[in-house]
């Protein structure tokens, strides 16, 4: 069990996929507008990673070595594939707001790069705790970017449909920046920084 | 053609797909460290996103919708793309091997590039038509080079400038994107 919760812990911070790997960037900084999208995704990425991940670590020793990677991109397509499905029928409004970034989880370097350099190595129980740690990293991430956003660009915090506060002056004039394109880069450019300064994570 | 045209300046300059879109930043962040690699990088990619979005408006026009299965776009989309990655590493290798060499590993890895897969969702959802696909892809891609060739060159500069210790690298790469982002939003009134 001790292995479960090293390979567990080592996804939050030490190999956090977003701040440190630089990995997945795509969907982080085009869906981080509301917290709200930030949990779709999460979702999203907690289906398809944990699935592949255990499907491709029972699979690994019948792998021919040479076709492995069309096979693992055949086994994350389809379940992204399901996961559009579900998502259409049952969460319409996340899947409208998720857009195009939904079926683009397919290309999203984190699943692929677990499946590479984890999964196909590992048995399936510490598989499903790296898919695990690496899911609660990006969503930690996720979370922390989308709150800044969506406080400072919005002027308050909305989830699900209920306000939950908003700040006084912001309110009547949020700064818009943050919630267009521009402002994704720069809030996860001053994050990455702070945590180096900080000595969170190490710098360059 | 005016439609062909606000389609084309759309793509390169309002709707970017690296400022704009968020596609393909892993080779953003990854090969603008050099003009030269950036611009062989761009024109690489440029091509996989012409050609791919013609095989793809092939296949979901007279396949996926006349066979009632478009929900298998992705799995289908994906495949055809790996696929002719495959086909032009092959043929690169066979006609052109200083060029072969030059693009390295990035070449394989333009399958896991958002930007070809994005490309060939948007022709889909939009249900852009066959010539409206091929010039969204090619605005696509040079908006894609366009801004890969201003970061590396923004970038060269960089190394010799005296950036604080823990903004080096990857940080003040993501600031400079914002900015440019913010110069380009300038473009937004031409169509």
């Amino acid at each position: 069990m001790g292995k479960f919760a090293k390979e567990f812990a080592k996804g939050l911070i030490l190999s956090n996929p977003v701040f440190v790997l630089a990995l997945g960037l795509c969907p982080t900084l085009a869906i981080s507008t509301s917290i709200d999208n930030a949990l779709g995704m999460t979702l999203a990425v907690l289906i398809v990673l944990l699935g592949s991940n255990i499907i491709i670590a029972a699979i690994r020793n019948y792998v021919p070595n040479i076709t492995r990677i069309p096979i693992f991109i055949v086994i994350i397509a389809t379940l992204v594939t399901v996961v559009n499905l579900i998502f259409h029928a049952y969460l319409p409004a996340t899947y409208e707001a998720l857009g195009i970034f939904l079926p683009l989880v397919v290309v999203n370097c984190i699943i692929l790069g677990r499946a590479e350099a984890f999964a196909s190595k590992n048995p399936v129980i510490h598989s499903i705790a790296d898919a695990l740690g690496i899911t609660v990293g990006f969503m930690l991430a996720l979370l922390m970017i989308s709150f800044i956003r969506q406080v400072l660009g919005t002027g308050g915090l909305s989830v699900f449909g209920h306000d939950l506060f908003s700040l006084p002056v912001l309110r009547d004039h949020p700064i818009a920046i943050f919630i267009l394109p521009y402002g994704a880069f720069l809030v996860i450019g001053l994050l990455m920084g702070l945590f180096r300064r900080t000595g969170v994570m190490k710098s360059e | 053609m005016s439609e062909l045209v606000a389609i084309f300046l759309g793509m390169v300059l309002i709707n970017n797909f690296i400022l704009v879109r968020f596609l393909g930043l892993c080779p953003f962040f990854g090969v603008s460290k050099q003009l030269g690699s950036a611009i062989s990088m761009g024109v690489a990619v440029t091509f996989v996103m012409a050609i791919a979005s013609l095989a793809t408006w092939l296949i979901r026009n007279y396949i996926l919708i006349p066979l009632d299965i478009e929900y298998m776009h992705i799995v289908i989309f994906i495949l055809v793309i790996a696929t002719l990655v495959q086909i032009i590493e092959l043929f690169i290798k066979k006609t052109n091997l200083g060029l072969y060499f030059s693009f390295g590993i990035y070449l394989p890895l333009i399958t896991t590039n958002c930007a070809v897969l994005g490309i060939t969702l948007i022709n889909a959802t939009q249900d852009y038509s066959f010539s409206s696909s091929i010039v969204a892809a090619l605005g696509g891609g040079l908006g894609f080079t366009l801004v890969l060739a201003i970061m590396s060159g923004i970038r060269e500069k960089l190394e010799l400038a005296n950036t604080p210790k823990s903004m080096k690298g990857l940080p003040i790469a993501f600031i400079i994107a914002a900015l440019l982002g913010l110069a380009f939003v300038g473009f937004s009134g031409i169509i």
